[in-house]
């Protein structure tokens, strides 16, 4: 199966509160976004991400920007403070999450 | 408080009326650190009624309780009065410019006679006012006896687990006080903690006269909004952009105003002939920027509901943002407690490849066996060789076999002298590790005492915001 980058329908940021990082995926179309809601599910994003060891995954809609958001929780290894990873705020979660891959006819 | 004199240097794509009153509010200042020239640069081509600049990050109040410790007339953010002074000349040419800014930090009172000082020196003609009241560490004993918990916000644990390494417990306040401040002339408002998008809510509640409390929450919500999109700084305006690139012109990066009309609606911009973007895309991805749920972003002024708002590019670098809904106020503050939790330190050296990746572990690895051969374990230690992926551990890996990569070791400890004999296992692997290592040029790496961070809630009954004339 042809996959293409998530980057190739939607694009997002992430950052951090405490110990838990928050990632907003928006996607560049209707069509983008309703693909989004069905197939990219906390479930989906949690399993991506399992290697972090986040406590739980939570996933909000905000159609008004086509985007939703995820939040990780304990996912930071302690948070910016405490935090021996070089991505003390999870800035670099919502790039890496743009990378997963993603069937190229999917979201059409 | 019209400002006739603007009006000519508007923005033709202004889809307002005409003879609505307009504040123009720019933030110079995302986080202490942040573009030095930005300030001076923003007040000097926004066309602002009112410049804020944000300087506390969560940890930044317990480095400023350390200080303030050894100092009482120390204890805030000095960047701003090198700001002020910059500024000088700027607030003089344009009368009717104000400062909203939380420099304060944990000593406003000092901030606020310093930044007097400069302004006088200066012959600069503006009222200073500084809002305390949300430095709670004095009366922790005081609030536990009146039965304020203060259990951690998400762990629900007891303040008591930790009470005795506290270094500072700081409320975040609101608007309200902001709003007095001006309310009582102040042309400089300076203030300890205070929610970050209150800089914005002040200036616009005091200007068009809004109430607090359960009155207005759906323009308190905007004005959230409005703070939110612009509080940290080039974020909004093509800073962390997604497209940026060559083209965005970083270098010279404009940052945001918020435009705003008595509705509540607004528009985010920046100055014209600057580098940078402002378009739905940048303004979204700050819409959400370190948002949980967005149908309730918790304010002390309003809990705000980010999934109203419409955004639409009504310009060339000119995003509308209206349909601002409130969803109901609290009657908390959030309380922001830091405390000591051992220390850190982490250190680089540069792996060259072949098979640089497995080279780094394995590197990594030997530093922490010869300090395990020197009877030093840790209470937490990570080895990352970044360039191969270890940014998100596990989740991102290299493609092919990267030239070279930054071996990272740190350790986290209760005890110094452990952390620090960390330090010195760096430069022998220069001469006893693998063929291909280099990068020891900087010397040992830094220690750093960990304040870790104790999210709570605190009835508002229980603080009083406090606002003085200087």
């Amino acid at each position: 199966m042809a996959t293409v980058p998530l980057s190739q329908l939607a694009h997002g940021r992430s950052g951090d509160k405490g110990n838990h990082a928050n990632i907003a995926i928006i996607a560049h179309t209707d069509a983008g976004f309703a693909w989004l809601r069905a197939n990219l599910t906390a479930e989906v994003v949690a399993a991506y991400f399992a290697p972090l060891g986040a406590s739980k995954v939570e996933r909000f809609e905000a159609a008004n920007v086509r985007a939703f958001n995820f939040v990780l929780y304990d996912v930071l290894a302690g948070g910016a403070s405490r935090s021996l990873r070089t991505d003390t705020q999870g800035k670099t979660l919502a790039v890496a999450l743009l990378r997963m891959e993603v069937p190229a006819n999917g979201p059409a | 408080m019209e400002r006739t004199g603007r009006r000519d240097k508007m923005p033709p794509f202004n889809l307002s009326g005409g003879a609505m009153k307009r504040v123009r509010i720019g933030n110079g200042c995302g986080f202490w650190g942040d573009n030095r020239d930005a300030p001076a640069r923003l007040a000097g081509a926004g066309n602002l009624d009112y410049l804020t600049l944000e300087y506390l990050a969560e940890l930044t109040m317990s480095i400023l309780a350390q200080i303030k410790a050894k100092d009482a007339t120390a204890g805030y953010a000095t960047d701003f009065i090198d700001a002020l002074g910059v500024l000088a000349p700027i607030l003089k040419a344009q009368p009717g410019l104000k400062v909203v800014t939380n420099a304060g930090g944990m000593n406003p009172k000092a901030c606020g006679a310093r930044a007097k000082d400069v302004l006088a020196a200066a012959g600069v003609e503006r009222r200073v006012a500084v809002v305390s009241g949300d430095d709670l560490l004095p009366r922790l004993d005081e609030l536990a006896a009146a039965g304020h918990a203060l259990n951690h916000l998400d762990t629900g644990a007891p303040l008591a687990a930790i009470r005795d390494k506290v270094v500072s417990a700081n409320a975040y306040l609101g608007a309200r006080p902001i709003a007095d401040a001006l309310k009582l002339g102040a042309g400089v408002v300076i203030t300890g903690r205070v929610a970050d998008a209150s800089l914005t809510v002040g200036p616009v509640a005091h200007e068009f006269g809004w109430g607090f409390g359960e009155t207005d929450l759906d323009r308190l919500a905007a004005g959230t909004v409005a703070g939110h999109l612009i509080e940290c700084g080039a974020q909004a305006t093509g800073g962390l952009w997604i497209n940026a690139d060559d083209s965005t012109h970083l270098e010279t990066v404009g940052y945001p105003i918020a435009e705003m009309t008595e509705d509540g609606a607004f528009t985010i911009t920046k100055p014209a002939n600057t580098g940078g973007a402002v378009n739905i895309e940048t303004v979204s991805e700050q819409l959400l920027y370190e948002v949980g749920d967005p149908a309730r972003y918790y304010t002390p002024d309003v809990t705000a509901d980010f999934t109203t708002v419409k955004l639409a590019q009504a310009g060339p670098d000119v995003v509308s943002v209206s349909n601002c809904k409130a969803n109901g106020v609290t009657d908390t503050y959030k309380v922001s407690i830091a405390y000591r939790d051992g220390f850190i330190s982490a250190g680089t050296l540069v792996i060259a490849g072949p098979r640089a990746a497995e080279k780094a572990r394995r590197s990594g690895a030997i530093i922490l066996e010869k300090l395990k051969q020197a009877g030093f374990t840790y209470q937490d230690t990570r080895v990352e060789a970044l360039g191969a992926g270890d940014c998100v551990p596990g989740v991102v890996t290299a493609t092919h076999d990267p030239p070279e990569v930054v071996l990272r070791v740190a350790v986290r400890d209760p005890r110094k002298a452990a952390v620090e004999r960390f330090t010195k296992e760096f430069a022998p692997l220069v001469t006893s590790g693998f063929p291909g290592t280099t990068g020891y040029t900087t010397g040992r790496p830094p220690v750093r005492e960990v304040f870790a961070y104790w999210p709570a809630l605190i009835a508002k009954a229980a603080v009083s915001p406090a606002v003085e004339v200087l």
